[in-house]
């Protein structure tokens, strides 16, 4: 027996706390779990399933099929498989997400912890990020979109300039919710008597920030991550659905919905499939986001 | 309190200017030229005049001082010379649309009636739908019917509207056969037999975007509510022995709608951005509609000023919603 049991429990590290706490929240892991499965059936979806190439005419007989055994989501009015667009579209759909989201947390972060910290220059970025706020987002991307697609097809090839265009549209106009709850965060921390502490033993600032400020607003940064991921792929499957996205050919769940469109009346399913995608990505993120909330708030864990 | 929103009007001026130069210059530094539009078989020198006619020669900062200035000036007298039949306008250049070669203020003008009257009647659907359902989900926190408007709040947040949309197109219009799937923008209502008709059309894209709306505002009122419920106030109103009805009802409301009324006043601008795709998924014959043709269509003057006038409404309300939450509130003095 040593003498250091005293029956109280060891310290538990903050990860595992986490985890606990979030586990306990039923429509956080179900949001997990379809999350997961998304991912799986877009990532790994076409190693498994991968029918074989058509010639145009075996493509056209086969055009316009119904859900079967051989297709589960049918074929649409090319002869093409929907199952195997939806799975490359799922991995476009989710990159655009999440790398729209990591430019828009990175600026946005930045952005906060500048204004919240230096307070000469709280004014003007406050301002910056409200002139932001204010401007119509939907139009002006669409704009940009239209604009700026044809000359950065020319620069990095018709796929890679749309995604590297729309993925900076989208993240440099969404940073700025972001942006103010660090800034809060960061105007709270710096009255703390750690930061004072470590100011008063000769830290530089970019020590202070590093060290001290950013390990601690990183929790909020996270929900707001989360919630990030799903607006993104909201903006990014409104611009493919109103035709101004990525170019034909080149599947994302928004676009394949805007192709299905034009046969609505005839093939319901192949609105539907990519419609239900977007949707579950989108729940099951805002789902994980709302779990995560709880589940980093030390106020609430434990409890 | 007059104060205060005098220097919120001085604040949003500079603000405006801003994003009116960033929309411009985003807009007008852009490949597509308006060059480009002329056929090749124009002679050069007539190609000349078109091109001076539609004054993209001038430098940049001349054409931005001439847009503020039409946009400012020119259309607001247009507009008083419309109404009172002056001629205060008369000679000065408008702007004009690219496309149509009329002005732009003129298309708005006809199609705005069609959007307000969808748009705003969804709005109004969503707020009504939304506040009861926060009241009495707050007023019964965790029972049954809370748990179901957080689901129904939940995939009201999650599922974008286009889908909503072409869900209801399936179900209502492809199966049941309810709704027409098209709005028919040049049905007039003259009587019952045309009002039905206009009823049954809209009842769609209402729904669609009135849902959407009331998602978010419901989680507010409840919130506000919950908020509110625990005060002491509310517990001296049931000690006086008042009804459970004016407690709720006209205590805790009114307290929580103060919150509610400036979330639904933030909400306005931003519907019109619901309404580019509602409007494009229904063929409604409105402003975002028409937004998507112009920038299909390389109409520069009709997107900068559908841009701004979108910006400006983002302004104003927030404006709006600050000084409302300063007058409800007499707990909060701006001084």
């Amino acid at each position: 027996m040593t003498d250091t049991d005293l029956g109280i429990a060891p310290p538990e590290s903050q990860l595992r706390a986490v985890w606990a706490q979030f586990r306990k929240h039923k429509g956080a892991m179900i949001g997990l779990i379809i999350l997961v499965l998304l991912v799986i059936f877009s990532i790994f979806g076409p190693m498994v399933w991968n029918p074989e190439k058509l010639s145009v005419a075996e493509a056209l007989k086969l055009k316009n099929k119904p859900p079967a055994l051989a297709y589960p989501m049918g074929t649409d009015q090319l002869g093409r498989d929907v199952m195997q667009r939806m799975m490359y579209a799922g991995r476009v759909s989710l990159a655009v997400g999440f790398v729209a989201m990591v430019i828009a947390i990175v600026l946005g972060t930045t952005i906060g912890i500048i204004a919240g910290y230096f307070k000469r220059l709280d004014g003007w970025l406050m301002r910056l990020t409200d002139l932001f706020l204010a401007l119509p987002l939907i139009p002006l991307l669409l704009v940009m979109v239209m604009l700026f697609r044809d000359r950065m097809a020319g620069v990095l090839g018709p796929e890679g300039g749309a995604f590297v265009l729309i993925v900076f549209a989208i993240g440099v106009t969404s940073w700025m919710h972001a942006a103010r709850i660090v800034r809060g965060e960061v105007l709270a921390l710096k009255e703390r008597e750690y930061v004072l502490a470590s100011r008063a033993i000769g830290a530089t600032s970019r020590r202070v920030i590093l060290r001290h400020i950013l390990p601690n607003v990183i929790s909020p940064v996270m929900v707001a991550a989360t919630l990030g991921v799903a607006e993104a792929i909201i903006t990014e499957s409104v611009l493919s659905f109103l035709g101004l996205g990525f170019p034909p050919d080149f599947p994302t769940w928004g676009r394949i919905l805007f192709e299905g469109l034009e046969y609505i009346t005839l093939y319901p399913e192949r609105v539907i499939f990519p419609g239900l995608a977007i949707s579950l990505t989108v729940l099951s993120v805002n789902l994980i986001g709302d779990g995560l909330r709880d589940a980093l708030d030390p106020r609430i864990r434990g409890r | 309190m007059l104060t205060f929103a005098l220097r919120r009007l001085l604040v949003a001026i500079p603000t405006l200017l801003l994003i009116s130069l960033v929309i411009f210059l985003l807009v007008d530094l852009a490949p597509g030229s308006p060059a480009s539009e002329i056929p090749l078989t124009v002679p050069p020198e007539v190609r000349a005049k078109i091109l001076e006619a539609l004054g993209v020669n001038e430098p940049i900062h001349v054409r931005y001082v001439l847009w503020l200035k039409q946009f400012f000036w020119i259309e607001p007298l247009n507009g008083i010379d419309a109404i009172f039949g002056t001629s205060y306008a008369e000679g000065e250049q408008r702007i004009i649309s690219y496309q149509s070669r009329s002005p732009v203020f003129g298309i708005i003008g006809e199609r705005l009636p069609q959007t307000l009257t969808v748009i705003g009647t969804a709005y109004l659907v969503g707020v009504l739908i939304a506040l009861p359902i926060g009241i009495y989900s707050a007023y019964r926190q965790y029972s049954l019917f809370d748990q179901a408007g957080t689901i129904f709040a939940m995939i009201g947040f999650s599922v974008p509207t286009f889908f909503t949309g072409t869900l209801f197109i399936i179900i209502f219009a492809v199966w049941l056969g309810w709704f027409p799937t098209k709005y028919d923008t040049t049905l007039e209502v003259t009587d019952w037999q045309s009002f039905l008709q206009q009823l049954r059309q809209m009842a769609m894209p209402v729904m669609v975007l009135g849902l959407a709306n009331a998602a978010a505002i419901s989680r507010y009122m409840r919130s506000s509510m919950l908020e509110n419920l625990g005060q002491d106030y509310v517990r001296t109103a049931r000690a006086k022995g008042l009804s459970e009805r004016t407690v709720v009802l006209k205590h805790v409301l009114r307290n929580s709608l103060i919150p509610v009324v400036t979330v639904i006043a933030l909400g306005i601008p931003s519907i019109f951005g619901g309404a580019i795709i509602t409007e494009n998924l229904f063929g409604v014959n409105g402003i975002g509609a028409m937004l998507i043709q112009a920038i299909r269509g390389n109409d520069l003057p009709m997107v900068q000023t559908l841009a701004f006038i979108f910006a400006i409404l983002i302004v104003l309300f927030n404006l709006i919603a600050d000084i409302l939450y300063g007058l409800l509130d007499p707990r909060i003095r701006y001084d």
